[in-house]
């Protein structure tokens, strides 16, 4: 049997209309189901206890879940160890468990691919000069690798000439940035950062120094953020406040949060400038009813399940989130992009607090 | 310095190997080699040549020897 994440990944990332779209994406999600149940013998033992045959699975509905929080308590392969390149952790506040995603070459390489298919369909293809709202402190320890750092290295792919806009202390490097933006003066930036750090860290420092009179200007930037909302909600900042925000303060219009987590790194879901997050073909999104798992409709909020067609080292391909959200409608949002659009409410009731940008704690 | 010596260098400073060990280098196949040091051997590639690789070559550059192919592509004779 032939496992082909290729022949998805050459479709467009929003141009498949949902017939087309659900038949590509349940077919390979049937051959992961198959592949995790023939080698990783803990998914086996849950796919017999729940009585599933992935013989008889026929779309993406019926693709067992499994809860996202079960990578925090079991390791799970479906590849011999010696072939696993990386170990990702998801982000936890000091204290609590991480999961732990072991990647192989070719799901490592599958993740970045996707990515690139995703972003580069709103930034262009065309590298630009990137300016990183973090500290390079992040990447530090290489052989575990953070969350965090995992997006800002996936992301730094957009990059050419990378420069960290915060130092080690998570002080901004005025200067720096300064210097930064007159060397690329008339050029796009990129900029990318976790919602909370580049609040704090990036957007309160730069209207300090405009009450100085010192004015940085990213009118020709565009900022990639995720990493979840809460702290900011806690600050009572709305998504709306802070694109406001910026761009009174350094002019920076064109901002897109994404949706996405390390489980199924490289399928994010970016948002769109009607501020809907999109799925792409290469994954998908189900709201489900909280009470009996069944399937919710457009504008019913429910609990998130992840649908992604990249994981073949580890059974992470089909996920029940913590996460709240809704579901929008599908190949019908006015920005012209096909697939499901959605929003996210947030944790449910209950959950540990997650996300790069959630569970910063300032060291 | 010839092409090539700029190409073996910029592998040389990045990863901390010798000439030596070059032509067998592969992708993950040392712990220099890993994502991080992926993206440092590519900027120091395009600094050493003025050059600007193209996302899906980055991905792609997944050995020394690989490597020498794309260089082509980017005017770059080795």
């Amino acid at each position: 049997m032939e496992f082909g994440y290729d022949k998805l990944l050459q479709m467009e990332p929003y141009g498949v209309p949902k017939e087309a779209k659900q038949k590509a994406l349940a077919e390979r999600l049937i051959e992961l189901t198959e592949r995790h149940y023939n080698s990783c013998c803990e998914y086996r033992r849950i796919l017999d206890v729940l009585g599933v045959d992935p013989q008889k699975i026929h779309d993406c509905e019926d693709i067992p879940l499994l809860p996202a929080r079960l990578f925090k308590k079991v390791d799970m392969l479906s590849v011999p160890r010696e072939g696993i390149v990386k170990t990702m952790t998801s982000s936890g506040t000091s204290g609590q468990q991480v999961s732990r995603i072991f990647l192989d070459k070719e799901t490592a390489a599958d993740q970045q691919k996707t990515l690139v298919k995703i972003v580069s369909s709103f930034t262009g293809s065309n590298r630009m000069p990137m300016l990183i709202i973090d500290s390079p402190a992040v990447l530090k320890d290489r052989n575990m690798f953070s969350a965090r750092g995992a997006g800002i290295l996936g992301f730094s792919i957009f990059g050419r000439d990378k420069m960290y806009a915060l130092d080690e202390s998570m002080e901004l490097n005025v200067d720096g940035v300064k210097s930064f933006l007159e060397k690329h003066s008339g050029e796009k930036i990129f900029l990318f950062g976790f919602t909370f750090m580049i609040w704090r860290h990036f957007y309160k420092e730069l209207l300090k120094l405009k009450k100085q009179g010192i004015n940085v200007d990213l009118s020709h930037g565009i900022l990639i953020h995720g990493g979840g909302w809460k702290k900011l909600e806690l600050e009572a900042v709305s998504h709306r406040e802070f694109c406001e925000s910026l761009r009174e303060v350094c002019g920076l219009r064109d901002i897109h949060d994404y949706y996405g987590m390390v489980e199924q790194t490289g399928c994010i879901y970016m948002q769109c400038e009607y501020g809907h997050l999109h799925a792409s073909t290469y994954s998908d999104i189900i709201v489900r009813n909280p009470k009996d798992f069944t399937v919710a409709g457009v504008g019913e909020r429910g609990l998130v399940q992840v649908l992604s067609a990249i994981p073949e080292s580890y059974p992470g391909h089909s996920l029940l989130t913590e996460d709240e959200g809704e579901l929008l409608g599908e190949d019908d949002c006015p920005c012209g992009r096909l697939g499901k659009y959605f929003k996210i409410h947030g944790r449910m009731a209950g959950a540990e607090l997650r996300g790069c940008s959630d569970t910063y704690e300032r060291r | 310095m010839t092409n090539l010596e700029k190409y073996n260098e910029a592998f040389t400073e990045s990863f901390g190997v010798t000439a030596e060990q070059l032509p067998n280098l592969e992708y993950q196949g040392i712990p220099e080699w890993d994502s991080v040091g992926h993206m440092q051997l590519i900027a120091a590639l395009e600094d050493a040549f003025d050059i600007m690789f193209d996302t899906d070559d980055i991905i792609d550059f997944s050995s020394y020897e690989k490597g020498k192919e794309f260089m082509s592509k980017y005017e770059v004779e080795l």
